[in-house]
């Protein structure tokens, strides 16, 4: 049933990683993507792989879940390595046919390739081991500083959550409207895309009919229940942090220092 | 006074058409007073359209009246600074379960009232425990709502106002969307939560079943009240009933009809096991 | 001209996780001209159920003939199907969108291919049956009260002019008045249109007095098939699956059992009157 789905990619175990606060998986994806551009040589990505393995580890998520994230990307990532392959300038390595293999090309494309894997896996590793309803907590309490310039911290969060919830109830609403239409024998797979675009309008506007009907109807509830925004709502699961989320920390600062040292001292140019 | 209170309460709304132009004033409400006792449970019945949905909203300050007023708990809705505290008084279910679940966790979800009136973290708790457990759902407290049957969401929301402690709960049409199993476990857990927690309920439906066991019922048509009374005299007047387009319990009806036969059967019987006991005696 | 299902299974998620037998071993046969009411519960398939006579879904095992034909061969044609067997979805006011009823009761005809002329005919035709008020027939659907919708959308599927018409909880959320109408006028269309119907429901006491033949569901299988008075005098069987034969039964029977000469097959209010009335009148004289 398409109503069982899960909006996001969360990995029901117990771990360590499980266990920390959003706001410290957050800052420390964070860090880690901003780590991969500033220590951007291969001794420095070399070390942000083996932070990364440790993670992996500590998480206790299967290997191929944090690949399958990789999937939809592959793409995008073999179009960026192939053109820094053969359109860096430099000294000829490899010439195929027409086309020059540069060493500098084939630097920059590992580079790149690896920084993008890398990101990809390391904010995988951050949704795999979240809930949505936490990560949406940690973006709000990430978010409210932001207050003092207008950023309606409380609102998105409470926009997300909504979302994680009528996401799925959409869904399948879809799937029951399209099969309403299916059975009064309507079409959606022939003719040219204008034709298949007017084709999917039997579908649409009941879709957002009854969207509106569901926002309607839940603005009600929420208003019945005492909903006035942000001000003066107490939590029922307040985040605050543990000694573990302190160590993570620490862990982080680590990697950032180990990296830099790394980078800078040990293979400066 | 009663905690809820209603004096010749109207409430009218501009029908416009597409293009804005005033077409004219619709009286959903009209002139309804009435008087309902802390600890009662009420039914409202009415077909659709008769106005009971439109005066149910008035009691959560939902909607406020053109004309007349309402008091709940002796605070009248008109006055702004009234309105958080009537909410917290008189607590809202509406009849799509899918409609007014907020949270992806069940126990969020009840959790979310407490939230929004300041109670501390620990109590939130509390609460969310004590009321998941008097609706049956507290096994439940961890999974998603999305996964539940309909009868189980709406016990889920019910819960979700039982957590703010109110003194009364007003349901509109909480069964019309559910199964037959789905309906009769709401049913239960109202009863339960009349009987044990005193919480006054005023139910809105239009299935004659769910109200038998109902200390008083208000039948609804064109915005007025059109009867009242106990089930008893109510559903004994068959004739009025099905002019004001409402269904008459099974067992109520045979009786009706067995009498118009004339069989001398008593006016007022509302169960199968009331006319097996009357015809009985005839035989 | 029939339906068939023939030894069919269906299994929702099939190598997830979630995998689960919302079908299991179900066969029957729908023939032409019968009012046949189909119960069970939330869950106990009976939503498949339809889907599969329907071409929306395809079963994992057996088969489901329609007119001979199975139609889960790849080169059957869908469409010659769906116009044959209508199928109404619960609220299915939810699938109007068109800016009249009046074409968005035509959208069926249309995909079908007809004429204009045929197409507006078959409309017409379609909303007079469901008794739809003139008045409306080119009012925009989102602006009908809720029965009136409802009406508008099993016209919808009427135009295609089915032989067999099946509704999932046409009644859902209707109130008494509105639910009596619905029912009426379906089963005017089994007596006058000679249309087959097959009605799910949650309530016997709503099909008791309309159907022909009873099939109750019950954990993805056909618990049992009958005559109403057949299944309802299995009453003990049906609540042990959680449903209630009609209120009537029961009275008859409690009466039975303190003693009263009557027979408990009446299952409406009418029926059980007469029978009543006999036994006392007797007894009196």
């Amino acid at each position: 049933m398409i109503r069982d789905i899960t909006i996001g990619q969360y990995y029901r175990t117990e771990s360590p990683i499980h266990r920390l606060d959003p706001r410290v998986k957050l800052a420390g994806t964070l860090l880690f993507i901003i780590s991969l551009f500033v220590y951007s040589k291969p001794a420095g990505y070399v070390t942000a792989f083996l932070f990364l393995v440790f993670v992996i580890l500590v998480s206790k998520v299967p290997l191929r879940f944090i690949l399958r994230g990789l999937k939809p990307l592959l793409l995008l990532i073999g179009i960026t390595v192939f053109f820094n392959l053969f359109w860096t300038p430099g000294e000829a390595a490899l010439k195929i046919w027409k086309l020059t293999v540069t060493w500098e090309g084939i630097q920059s494309a590992v580079l790149l390739g690896a920084r993008f894997v890398m990101l990809i896996i390391g904010s995988t590793i951050m949704t795999l081991t979240t809930t949505p309803t936490k990560l949406t907590d940690g973006i709000e309490c990430m978010l409210k500083p932001f207050r003092l310039i207008k950023v309606p911290a409380h609102e998105i969060a409470m926009m997300m959550s909504i979302a994680l919830r009528f996401i799925p109830i959409l869904l399948e609403e879809t799937d029951k409207i399209m099969k309403a239409q299916q059975a009064r024998c309507a079409d959606f797979e022939s003719g040219n895309i204008v034709k298949r675009a007017k084709n999917l309008l039997p579908i649409l506007i009941p879709l957002f009919v009854s969207a509106f009907r569901r926002a309607n109807d839940l603005a009600m509830a929420m208003e019945a229940r005492c909903y006035r925004g942000g001000e003066g709502r107490t939590r029922m699961k307040p985040l605050q942090y543990q000694r573990r989320d302190y160590t993570a920390y620490l862990i982080l600062f680590l990697y950032l220092v180990v990296n830099a040292v790394v980078c800078f001292v040990l293979t400066a140019d | 006074m009663g905690i809820i209170k209603t004096k010749n309460l109207v409430f009218e709304y501009i029908r416009r058409d597409e293009d804005g132009n005033v077409e004219g004033i619709k009286r959903a409400v009209d002139n309804v007073s009435l008087d309902v006792e802390a600890g009662e449970f009420i039914a409202v019945l009415g077909h659709n359209g008769s106005g009971k949905s439109t005066f149910a909203k008035h009691l959560n300050s939902i909607l406020l009246p053109t004309e007349g007023t309402v008091w709940i708990d002796g605070n009248d809705t008109l006055q702004e600074e009234n309105t958080w505290k009537i909410r917290q008084t008189a607590g809202m279910v509406f009849q799509n379960p899918d409609n007014q679940i907020i949270a992806t966790v069940v126990e969020e979800d009840v959790g979310f009232g407490p939230e929004n009136i300041g109670v501390p973290t620990e109590e939130i708790w509390q609460r969310t425990a004590d009321s998941l457990k008097a609706v049956g759902m507290y096994a439940y407290r961890e999974m998603s709502p999305n996964k539940l049957s309909g009868g189980q969401k709406q016990r889920v929301s019910i819960a979700g106002i039982v957590a703010m402690r109110p003194k009364c709960i007003i349901l509109d049409e909480p069964t019309a969307m559910l199964d037959p199993r789905g309906r009769q476990d709401v049913l239960k857990t109202l009863q339960a939560l009349n009987r044990l927690e005193h919480v006054t309920i005023v139910l809105i439906t239009h299935h004659m079943e769910e109200v038998i066991q109902a200390d008083k019922i208000f039948v609804m048509d064109q915005g007025q009240v059109a009867m009242q009374g106990t089930p008893r005299e109510i559903f004994s007047q068959v004739e009025q009933l099905r002019g004001l387009r409402m269904d008459v319990p099974q067992a109520a009806l045979l009786a009706y009809e067995l009498r118009k036969a004339g069989l001398e059967i008593p006016s007022g019987i509302l169960t199968g096991e009331e006319l097996v006991e009357v015809l009985c005696r005839l035989y | 001209m029939s339906i068939i299902l023939d030894h069919v299974t269906y299994i929702y998620g099939k190598d997830t996780p979630e995998e689960r037998h919302a079908l299991k071993d179900v066969s029957f046969v729908v023939p032409k001209g019968q009012f046949i009411g189909i119960i069970g519960h939330t869950g106990s398939g009976k939503s498949t159920l339809i889907q599969l006579m329907n071409g929306l879904l395809q079963p994992a095992d057996g088969m489901v003939l329609f007119e001979g034909e199975d139609i889960s061969d790849k080169d059957y044609d869908k469409k010659k199907l769906r116009e044959k067997v209508g199928m109404v979805f619960q609220y299915p006011e939810h699938q109007l969108f068109e800016s009249t009823v009046f074409q968005d009761v035509c959208f069926g005809p249309r995909n079908l291919g007809l004429s204009r002329k045929e197409m507006e005919l078959r409309a017409f035709q379609a909303l007079r049956l469901m008794n739809f008020p003139e008045e409306l027939y080119y009012q925009s659907p989102f602006d009908l009260s809720g029965g009136q919708k409802r009406r508008a959308a099993i016209a919808g599927v009427l135009a295609m002019e089915p032989d067999f018409l099946i509704l999932d909880e046409p009644t859902a959320g209707l109130d008494p008045r509105g639910r009596d109408e619905i029912l009426g006028l379906i089963a005017r269309l089994k007596e006058e249109q000679g249309k087959t119907i097959l009605l799910v429901s949650h309530s016997m006491d709503e099909i008791a007095g309309y159907a022909d033949r009873i099939l109750v569901m019950s954990e993805g299988k056909l618990l049992m098939d009958g005559a109403p008075k057949e299944i309802f005098a299995r009453y003990r069987k049906l609540e042990e699956i959680g449903l209630a034969a009609p209120q009537v039964t029961y009275i008859m029977n409690a009466l039975q059992e303190r003693g009263l000469p009557v027979r408990t097959s009446p299952i409406t209010i009418n029926e059980a009157k007469r029978e009543i009335l006999r036994v006392l009148r007797h007894s009196t004289l």
